[in-house]
């Protein structure tokens, strides 16, 4: 069969939100920053953060997609589970704030036998990034950290950047630097 | 890391544009400085999430209609099929399109361009592909529009696409622009990817075929998304 290249990656641009977030506009989006019905297995949980530019500004215009498996660590899958999709979206604020209400997802399998600490995939877009950006939140409160093959790739210095901290009982806190000083550590998938 | 955990070729990235493009100015506070740190393909990446017909319903892929009577503007038929490198077809994906109206105004509240605003027009739709990856929208051909990104800088008329393909590392969002844009060479968007054969895989084509006659001109835009390598990986066991 005939090799094809890629489509290339371009900017979601700063006019996003009527169509990807558009709640504001009163429109039907396909997902919003709720992972989850109160069915879903798991402890629900609020991760919050800001996405940061190189100066230290809010990122007032972001969009930024979580992926995750659910509380006892399965992924959806096309046979589809109405209480939970796995995936939520959220457009920053003016602040540059974004909140996503989930479950605290479980362990997932690795390689060769290795499980996963509890992880969340990230996407974030904005104006100005002409590829999505993804990252992972991981959780600080989690012992199995010290194992992820994951995060035994990341240079132990700039690992911080990738875990939540948990700021109340349900509420972890976990702020995106796109750029500079403590920025955060984003993958090549 | 070997390549044996990588079940979508690292190679099909060179397409992509760097994230660091002087010429786009708003890449210069945002584009990340640290080299990317190159993952493993897992059970994470190798899922996605699923959206099927249910998430679009039928009149979302009209962009022309829902309002109290037709927008403004040249309507056109955008088609084509989502396919991965390897030629498959994505069926069953979701795309979210947004675009400018005729005038080169967006509906979005930030957008301060002096351009009318169309009642009959918001811009945004949403299809799922069908069996063998095809998807059509119908809307009117957008506008271009000045940003302030350099001296008499204008966006070439383009339409945001967003495509899920069937897992995380599939994500993509991108534009498709219209054959023969004098803005195309401009453009630090556009510009930003390397390769120019890589490049032109934006730039829809105009069909005849797809044109209907006394109603809407037809353009052609076929999206490829990564595929899978011939050889594949151990597959987690999905537990």
């Amino acid at each position: 069969m005939a090799e094809r290249g890629v489509t290339p990656s371009q900017t979601v641009g700063p006019f996003f939100a009527y169509c990807l977030t558009p709640e504001a506009y009163d429109a039907r989006g396909i997902a919003g920053n709720e992972i989850a019905t109160p069915d879903a297995p798991g402890r629900r949980i609020h991760v919050e953060g800001r996405v940061l530019d190189g100066a230290g500004e809010p990122v007032p215009d972001a969009m930024v997609e979580i992926w995750q498996a659910d509380g006892e660590g399965r992924y959806a899958d096309a046979a589809g589970n109405a209480a939970f999709r796995g995936f939520a979206r959220a457009e920053t604020d003016v602040d540059g704030r974004f909140v996503f209400v989930t479950v605290k997802p479980g362990p997932v399998p690795g390689h060769d036998g290795v499980s996963q600490a509890p992880h969340i995939a990230v996407s974030v877009f904005a104006r100005g990034l002409l590829n999505r950006l993804a990252t992972r939140i991981y959780f600080d409160d989690e012992p199995a950290n010290s194992g992820d093959p994951v995060l035994a790739l990341v240079p132990a210095e700039r690992r911080d950047t990738l875990i939540a901290r948990r700021e109340a009982e349900g509420v972890y806190a976990f702020d995106v630097r796109l750029q500079g000083e403590g920025e955060t550590v984003f993958f090549e998938i | 890391m070997s390549d044996t955990t990588r079940a979508y070729p690292r190679e099909s990235l060179s397409a992509h544009p760097p994230n660091d493009a002087p010429a786009y100015a708003s890449t210069r506070l945002r584009a990340p400085r640290q080299p990317l740190v190159i993952l493993p393909h897992t059970l994470t990446e190798l899922t996605g999430p699923v959206y099927g017909h249910e998430s679009a319903a039928p009149g979302e892929s009209d962009l022309t209609a829902g309002h109290a009577g037709p927008p403004l503007g040249e309507r056109i038929v955008v088609t084509g099929r989502v396919l991965d490198e390897d030629g498959r077809p994505v069926p069953h994906t979701l795309i979210e399109i947004w675009q400018a109206n005729s005038a080169g105004r967006y509906i979005h509240v930030n957008d301060r361009h002096d351009a009318p605003i169309d009642p009959n027009f918001t811009g945004a739709g949403r299809v799922v592909t069908d069996e063998s990856g095809g998807y059509a929208f119908t809307t009117i051909k957008p506008g271009a529009y000045p940003w302030r990104n350099h001296h008499n800088a204008w966006r070439p008329a383009h339409i945001h696409f967003s495509l899920f393909g069937p897992s995380f590392v599939s994500r993509l969002v991108t534009q498709m622009y219209f054959p023969g844009d004098p803005l195309l060479g401009l453009d630090p968007i556009y510009q930003s990817i390397p390769d120019p054969r890589a490049r032109e895989r934006l730039i829809s084509s105009f069909d005849i075929e797809t044109t209907t006659p006394e109603w809407a001109l037809g353009y052609r835009f076929d999206i490829v998304l990564r595929g899978r390598g011939a050889t594949p990986m151990e597959d987690p066991h999905h537990g």
